[in-house]
């Protein structure tokens, strides 16, 4: 894949790292020269990924409390500092698929710890080491990845679409927050991808007509070259 | 005094005394409001490791806590210089707690899913230990398996999210660096808009009592830091305005003190900081200090000494007593400004 961005040196984490866009993400970002770690929870999964890949893997869950600060230790112990957070790891709440009059709270409640929870409390316990990147002048970003049922109201989406409507928010109002400390926040929607988690969710969706998770973790990285100050990365030859 | 139990960030109290010694008693969110423009704050960002860890003497089969208790080389997480306790939890202070079993060189330690082997006794209750694995998966086993230090005062066990600071980065202090939690972004982000500055160093603050009376006059153990290049040249500009240079905390003034040059600026990178500082260190930085209440004879309060004379010292004593003042990590803060004489002597020095 042709990429023109030069992400070397960069320091990055990325949670939900051993299947779809997140191990996309990883992929990539190790062929860039990107220092990766990525949390995921299950250790033979990770295992394998950390062997394949040469990142360092993380056990853990995002949407435990308990797991926060280990996780966060971890990326910083592991990687000396942190320049990028990429919160992707997911969940869709009741599966399959259900109507909200159909969903148990304790699905609610799942999909909520996963992908607002988990994001806010990493984040949180991150927000040190993001902001000392900044200060030194090597820029920080936290990339939040979001879907278009946090705008678009589709049946059947409720406990996703509500935990991804408040991520999106919560984004936009961290974005305004942590400006003048350094640190860029985006709210990114991948589209509808071919990955294990749209098959759970729309089980007879047509893969040939689903984005491919590198090319979706592709656009992810442009938007994150575009958001980092110009000597964190910066555009080099192209090596296709 | 009080020993304060929990981390209450939004109700602490500050006690400021100025250059001339006047004191006065505000809320801790005052801190914001604050300093002057041109003046630096400089705080330690360094997070707290979970620096205890529970498990077995395998030779003896006796239970032991291991605590961290000084790196052997910094951003090694396969070493540590440690102390060792016998039976008991933290809820036994640590002067009364039961030794460990007698540690030989070579004997091998279960501590959760880590195993250590203790590579060599140092001093009586100091030893070293090497643990089995690569860097990720000990930090990995330390991450999981250990808790922060505790400490005896507190009914309800520390977490590690009690002990990181707001700014807290990277895993390097093997207790919190505690005058930071005074920090919050919101400070910051008024201390910005004020034209005040804030700068980091990360300084890997030790532990503060082994319990072991022969062990704690070594204190405080040597520490390394790094200061970032920017924050040096934050300094250097500082003082050429003439602007105040403002340490939370003691490691902060143990870290730049130790990179210090003599005309009041510091050198960037890597150090180590050995030794205390004394009524008698002559400070070339740091102008004024936010530290947490401590008692006479604590090393952080001995260190005030080189920023208030004695009769400050007891004034400050007495109002923390008389006003209710909280102690220890989670308690309130002080912020000294130091005494004039020292700061004239500053000023001639940098106009020469």
């Amino acid at each position: 894949m042709q990429f023109d961005m030069n992400l070397r040196g960069l320091r990055m984490a990325v949670t939900g790292g051993t299947s779809g866009l997140g191990l996309a993400l990883v992929r990539l970002l190790v062929a860039r020269g990107t220092r990766v770690a990525f949390v995921a929870r299950g250790a033979r999964a990770v295992e394998q990924i950390a062997h394949e890949t040469g990142a360092c893997g993380i056990v853990g869950d995002v949407g435990r409390k308990e797991d926060i600060y280990p996780i966060a230790m971890q990326v910083t112990g592991n990687l000396g500092g942190l320049d990028v957070l990429i919160n992707n790891a997911s969940s869709l709440g009741p599966t399959p698929l259900a109507p909200l009059a159909d969903t148990e709270c304790e699905e609610l409640e799942l999909a909520l710890m996963v992908n607002l929870f988990g994001p806010f409390r990493l984040t949180k316990a991150l927000f040190g080491a993001l902001a000392a990147s900044a200060r030194e002048g090597r820029g920080a970003a936290v990339i939040n990845i979001s879907s278009d049922a946090a705008i678009n109201p589709y049946a059947g989406w409720g406990a996703y679409a509500a935990s991804k409507a408040a991520l999106h928010h919560l984004t936009a109002i961290w974005a305004k927050e942590a400006q003048g400390d350094g640190v860029s926040f985006l709210s990114l929607d991948p589209g509808d991808m071919d990955t294990p988690l749209h098959a759970i969710a729309v089980p007879d969706a047509d893969p040939r007509k689903l984005k491919r998770p590198e090319d979706a973790a592709a656009e992810i990285l442009r938007s994150l070259v575009a958001a980092l100050p110009s000597q964190a990365a910066g555009p080099v030859a192209v090596n296709p | 005094m009080i020993a304060a139990q929990r981390p209450d960030r939004r109700s602490a109290k500050l006690l400021t005394i100025d250059a001339d010694g006047r004191m006065q008693h505000l809320p801790r969110a005052a801190l914001a409001s604050l300093f002057s423009p041109g003046d630096l704050v400089i705080a330690n960002d360094a997070a707290t490791l979970p620096a205890s860890l529970m498990g077995t003497h395998c030779a003896s089969g006796q239970p032991i806590e291991v605590r961290f208790a000084a790196w052997v080389s910094v951003y090694d997480p396969t070493r540590f210089a440690a102390i060792a306790f016998g039976a008991g939890d933290h809820h036994t202070r640590t002067e009364d707690r039961i030794p460990p079993p007698p540690l030989s060189p070579g004997d091998r330690l279960e501590l959760g899913p880590l195993v250590a082997i203790v590579e060599r006794l140092d001093l009586p209750g100091l030893f070293r230990l090497r643990f089995m694995g690569d860097r990720t998966s000990v930090l990995a086993g330390i991450a999981r398996h250990g808790r922060p230090i505790q400490y005896a005062h507190m009914p309800e066990p520390l977490a590690l999210w009690d002990v990181w600071t707001r700014i807290a980065a990277d895993p390097i202090a093997l207790e919190a660096p505690s005058a930071g939690f005074a920090l919050d972004w919101h400070t910051q982000t008024v201390w910005r808009q004020r034209g005040v500055g804030f700068a980091t160093v990360t300084h890997a603050a030790g532990i503060s009592s082994t319990g072991d009376p022969t062990l704690d006059v070594l204190f405080p153990f040597d520490e390394p830091y790094r200061i970032p290049e920017r924050t040096a040249a934050a300094i250097k500009h500082t003082k050429s305005k003439d602007g105040r240079i403002v340490a939370i905390g003691t490691t902060v003034v143990r870290a730049l003190e130790s990179a210090a040059k003599a005309d009041g600026s510091v050198r960037a990178g890597d150090g180590v900081a050995s030794g205390r500082i004394t009524r008698e260190t002559p400070l070339h930085v740091v102008d004024a200090i936010l530290t947490g209440v401590h008692q006479p004879g604590d090393s952080h309060f001995e260190l005030l000494r080189a920023f208030a004379n004695d009769a400050v010292l007891d004034r400050i004593s007495a109002a923390f007593a008389r006003h209710g003042y909280r102690t220890h990590e989670f308690g309130d803060s002080v912020l000294i400004v130091r005494r004039q004489r020292m700061a004239r002597h500053v000023i001639t020095t940098r106009a020469r």
